[in-house]
């Protein structure tokens, strides 16, 4: 059968045919759009702490255990409302990447460092890398955690920084 | 509890299946194992599908499946443990039958990843983990996130990207002589490093493919295996740890955790010492989704000491005739990687390597009938080690 007998075949229905195979498929008519709402009620000192350029974590009075993500709940100590406290502004870079193939929703940033830095308290934080030079980065050096406006959107996040 | 038995096994065709259907794929390794096993439909008393979906159509799969397999009215379930489960399915139909709940069970895996564009696929695979506080506004990638491990590996042991490539080499050369491989082609040192970077250090072939493709187990207990086969082959273990699921969290980003837990476990259980398994294993299977994932699961499971398992793959000692063979199907490198399919796949293959029914040039040499798979689910939030024996 011809190319041509082939697309007439389909003719008026929506199936493309496969590059490689040259086989049907049917291509979905119905297009959904997904986008979540998160609540952060409980979490919102967080929030409000990011425009002060401040980065918080939370610590459980009794077990003194820290948590980043921030979470209300010691599920060790079952108790809620634990105590906000501040992730101190110097780190150190545990290891990076650089993505080059980025997700669908990503796909409008230059290539970005990804890391993961640790601070006191025993807190490590996933993030963004901040840096002119990608050939200066070294695992073990020094990194400030800032809080900087994500563009294009243009809303306030934590990144790092050398 | 009860001894559980591998009754029959199926595998699809992996690659980009755009010949077929979600639910024609599925049928095709539910087909070979019904008639691998001798068991009819009817038989079954429990079914545990794994299918991560998403980014195919059928967003609640087990019921077509089953109609469309003469499956109804079945008990049946879906498990998800992200690229763990393929696994987690089996222990599902494991646990049935070790009860008492059924006397045969049958755990499908099935993906197919190519109803969605590339992009898409990237994304939701992405999404495993933490969304919020690390997909939302950081887009880490499955890759860049072992990637984070890779280059810490690297760091604190002096691993080169060419040990890592060496992985690709050899799942690529076993790759070659399985027919139900995605990537039937030998690569060499070069092609590898010459592949662009994808997330640095790794590169486009330290990275398993987006794969379709189903596979299928059929569990018995003892005395009704003993009615289908004389050779049956024996689940001594299938063991699960999980770990967390930021990664920020973790200790350190050398090793895996949830993978040394469930080592420790089914090991335990199937009585291998923990020192040297690689002294009772005759072949394994491994979670190599990307090449650095191989070299610290030699680490994490015994097969090497911290820091070593790199040296593993730069004196190819997993190849046939060394210390262990690893991925001889090809492994998630060069066999595929459909996601919920992997951990059924291992089983199969394993099965397969045991009673010696492989192609020769990829067959393990069995003397003391034991072989290991090693699924990991996301970058080890989920961790299930195997143990398979021709000996109850
Ligand atoms: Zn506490």
């Amino acid at each position: 059968m011809s190319e041509d007998k082939k697309r007439n075949d389909y003719e008026n229905l929506p199936i493309i045919l496969d590059k490689k195979l040259g086989v049907p498929i049917w291509s979905d008519v119905r297009e959904l759009k997904l986008k979540y709402k998160m609540p952060l009620g409980k979490i919102k000192g967080f929030f409000t702490a990011l425009s002060e350029e401040k980065i918080l974590a939370t610590r459980c009075p009794k077990c003194e255990r820290t948590f980043f993500p921030p979470q209300v709940d010691c599920p060790y100590c079952r108790i809620n409302d634990l105590d906000w406290i501040e992730v101190p502004k110097e780190g150190i870079l545990e290891t990076y990447t650089i993505i080059t193939i980025k997700p669908t929703t990503f796909q409008h940033y230059e290539d970005y460092v990804l890391a993961i830095a640790s601070f006191e308290n025993n807190v490590k934080i996933l993030t963004w890398l901040k840096i002119d030079d990608k050939d200066k980065i070294k695992i073990g050096m020094k990194v400030k955690l800032t809080v900087s406006k994500r563009l294009p959107e243009g809303y306030y996040i934590y990144e790092l920084t050398p | 509890m009860r001894d559980v038995a591998i009754l029959g096994i199926g595998h699809s065709k992996f690659g980009k299946r755009t010949d077929v259907n979600f639910l024609e794929l599925g049928w095709e390794a539910i087909k070979e194992a019904l008639e691998d096993s001798g068991v009819s439909q009817e038989k079954i008393d429990f079914v545990a599908v794994s299918n991560f979906g998403l980014w195919s159509s059928e967003p609640s799969p087990v019921a077509p499946l089953l109609e469309y397999a003469g499956l109804n009215p079945t008990e049946a379930i879906r498990v998800e443990a992200a690229c763990a489960s393929g696994s987690a399915a089996v222990k599902a139909a494991y646990m049935a039958v070790a009860s008492g709940s059924a006397d045969i069970a049958l755990a499908l895996g099935i993906e197919k990843m190519h109803e969605s564009g590339t992009g898409d696929v990237v994304e939701l695979l992405a999404r495993i983990g933490n969304y919020f506080w690390e997909f939302e506004n950081f887009g880490p990638t499955f890759v860049g996130y072992y990637a984070l491990y890779a280059n810490r590996y690297m760091h604190d042991f002096g691993a080169r990207e060419e040990d890592l490539a060496k992985i690709a080499v050899k799942n690529h050369y076993y790759g070659f002589y399985n027919p139900k491989a995605q990537f039937r082609k030998k690569i060499t040192l070069e092609d590898v490093m010459s592949s662009p970077y994808i997330a640095w250090p790794l590169k486009l072939y330290d990275c398993s493919p987006i794969t379709d493709g189903s596979a299928a187990v059929i569990l018995a207990s003892e005395d009704i295996a003993k009615k289908y086969t004389d050779s049956p082959v024996w689940i001594k273990a299938i063991e699960g740890a999980t770990a967390t699921s930021n990664l920020s969290k973790r200790e350190n980003f050398i090793s895996i955790p949830s993978a040394i837990e469930a080592a420790k476990r089914a090991y335990k259980k199937a009585k291998i010492d923990l020192e040297k398994p690689y002294k009772y294993i005759d072949v394994a299977e491994v979670h190599d989704c990307f090449t650095i994932a191989e070299i610290i699961a030699y680490e994490d499971l015994g097969f090497a000491k911290r820091g070593e398992g790199f040296k593993l793959a730069r004196e190819e000692q997993t190849y046939i005739g060394g210390s262990i063979p690893v991925n001889l199907s090809g492994g998630l490198k060069s066999k595929g990687h459909p996601i919920a399919t992997t951990g059924v796949s291992m089983i199969v293959e394993l099965t397969k390597q045991l009673l010696q029914r492989v192609e020769p040039e990829r067959q393990a040499p069995i003397n003391n009938g034991l072989a290991l798979a090693h699924n990991v689910g996301g970058t080890g939030h989920y961790v299930f080690v195997s143990i398979l024996s021709l000996e109850k």
